[in-house]
């Protein structure tokens, strides 16, 4: 009774206040009309950003944890979704306290300012440079999922074998000085390879080819050669030991992405859908190419190959998805199904390193070639990119006749190489000094991570 | 005393057990186990590092009976353990030199 007599006397002070406001300026019915639908649109979009969010996270635990625990050998499990999942908390606070400052304040072209500091000023208006219609803070906890998954990915290069305090330094250094000022660059205001605000080489980059999986891709292959190969690889037997728990894991990544690449639109418009359209349809190509390939060439399509495919071809449409048609999606997906099926299959073996669960082939070759297809089959159509003067949209990739867009995307691409791989190396050299080595001793290599890093099991079977 | 050790299919163990119930065989002991004869393992390939598989899964199944029945239960064991392919297994016949049945310490076939 109480609390239904409170909220009368709120309706009717309410009431009072807008009969107010009504008697001091008479509202057009044209402005109510307007901030009606501004109101409207926000939700929806906002709707769409939150759920995005979630979907982003969910890709890293469980998509990324299970992908490639089952991968590894049943004594580091743990140790393997262990270095997902601490990215959740880590990557987190590292990008409230100075992170998203640095991505996405305004800076130099290359880096980010402290004016988001501790998250200062990032609230509920929607900040309009980067995204118009939805709280900024909606805007900064997408942006933070990628921030969790990116550093996530590279551990595939090192499983079974970094030291898990070694890989706690490794990957906070790396978030400050590789993937933020990318971020920036490729997406933050002012950014070098910005194309929508005022970059000096318009790099198209809708939602992580060279920000997320090329620079997580190309970290991995170094890391990989850096710390050497797994005690007895390639000749003692490394098989995953449960493709079940890979499967699953990939399955929830392809799910996840449509959060990452529709959600990049920033919004809940034809532009999401098409990006979504985009996305499911190379992950589909990509698996039929993999397995292809791996039938013709080894005898049997096999479930890893699928999985690993679709993979691939989620991460070759990541840059791609908010700008190309259905078609040419079909063929990045099936051009990075074989590409990467490739690199993983023939070139690692020729070239000798240990990259344990593909960190490189999939994630470096598959960032790449998207990249560079972006700048071949982007269009107007899907994405007004570059406008004339009067507004008027401009081609957009090579097909449409804008041969120019290929550089631009290889001079991204070789920006993107060229930081991880170089920084990269020397976060290594850094992170190997101050902890002693950046590897466990072959006693722990051998007991395991679960056991060595952790003091558990994944398994208790007789428990 | 013959003590019958016969390494079989995994998926034959029950008929082998139905076959030795049948003609009255009431002790065993069953153990899972991995190798190879002359059947040649498998390969497997993960994303193009290939393994070639030699010991494979395999069930051994130990009973020991009294010296007038082992012809009788070894055929009963080979019998229902038999596809005709290469990997059904192999039987091994051991003498035995004594058996003590812990409880009351009975010795002999009487301990069977």
């Amino acid at each position: 009774m109480k609390r239904i007599l409170s909220m009368l006397s709120l309706s009717l002070a309410g009431a009072a206040h807008i009969f107010a406001q009504a008697a001091a300026t008479p509202p057009s019915p044209t402005a109510a009309l307007e901030a009606g639908v501004k109101a409207a649109q926000s939700s929806a979009d906002n709707a769409w950003m939150l759920v995005s969010c979630a979907l982003v996270l969910m890709m890293t635990g469980p998509g990324l944890a299970l992908f490639y625990g089952g991968l590894v050998r049943r004594k580091n499990i743990l140790g393997t979704m262990m270095q997902s999942f601490i990215l959740m908390a880590i990557a987190t606070v590292l990008w409230a306290l100075i992170g998203y400052s640095l991505s996405f304040g305004e800076g130099n072209p290359f880096i980010g300012d402290l004016r988001y500091l501790f998250l200062a000023g990032v609230g509920g208006d929607p900040n309009a440079t980067y995204a118009a219609t939805i709280p900024h803070q909606t805007f900064m906890t997408f942006q933070m999922m990628f921030a969790i998954i990116t550093p996530a990915l590279i551990t595939g290069a090192f499983a079974e074998r970094m030291k898990f305090s070694a890989m706690l330094l490794f990957t906070v250094l790396w978030s400050l000085v590789v993937y933020y000022p990318l971020a920036h660059m490729v997406w933050g205001n002012n950014g070098y390879l910005n194309a929508f605000l005022g970059g000096k080489v318009p790099c198209l980059d809708f939602a992580g080819g060279t920000v997320v999986h090329i620079s997580s891709g190309v970290s991995a292959l170094v890391c990989a050669i850096v710390m050497g190969k797994r005690k007895g690889y390639p000749n003692e037997p490394m098989k995953p030991h449960s493709l079940v728990l890979s499967f699953i894991g990939a399955c929830l990544l392809w799910v996840g992405w449509f959060g990452f690449n529709a959600g990049s639109a920033l919004g809940a418009g034809s532009l999401a859908t098409s990006a979504f359209v985009a996305t499911h349809f190379a992950a589909a190509a990509a698996a039929c190419g993999w397995l292809l390939a791996e039938w013709m060439m080894q005898g049997k399509p096999s479930v890893l190959g699928g999985i690993s495919g679709a993979v691939a071809g989620l991460v070759a449409i990541t840059p791609a998805s908010g700008f190309v048609k259905p078609m040419p999606a079909l063929v990045i997906g099936l051009l990075a199904g074989i590409l990467c099926f490739y690199m993983v299959v023939k070139v690692k073996n020729m070239l000798g390193y240990d990259d344990s669960l593909d960190a490189f082939g999939v994630h470096g070759a598959g960032g790449t070639l998207g990249a560079i297809l972006t700048g071949v089959f982007a269009t107007k159509d899907i994405n007004p990119a570059f406008k004339d003067a009067a507004g008027v949209p401009l081609p957009v990739g090579l097909l449409e006749g804008n041969g120019g867009q290929v550089v631009n995307q290889l001079i991204g691409v070789a920006i993107a190489w060229g930081i991880a791989a170089v920084l990269t190396f020397v976060i290594l050299k850094i992170v190997g000094a101050v902890t002693g080595g950046l590897r466990v001793s072959p006693e722990e290599e051998t007991e395991g991570l679960d056991l060595s890093q952790h003091g558990e099991e994944g398994y208790n079977l007789d428990a | 005393m013959k003590k019958i050790e016969a390494v079989i299919q995994p998926f034959k163990l029950e008929e082998v057990k139905e076959a030795l119930k049948a003609i009255g065989v009431d002790g065993m002991t069953v153990t899972e186990v991995r190798g190879h004869g002359r059947q040649k393992g498998h390969k497997e390939v993960y994303r193009g590092q290939e393994y070639q598989v030699d010991l494979l899964p395999k069930v051994k199944v130990e009973m020991v009976v009294a010296s007038g029945r082992a012809d009788e239960v070894i055929n009963a064991v080979a019998a229902a353990a038999k596809t005709g392919k290469i990997g059904d297994g192999k039987i091994f016949v051991y003498e035995v030199a004594e058996a003590i049945r812990i409880r009351n310490e009975e010795r002999g076939e009487t301990a069977l």
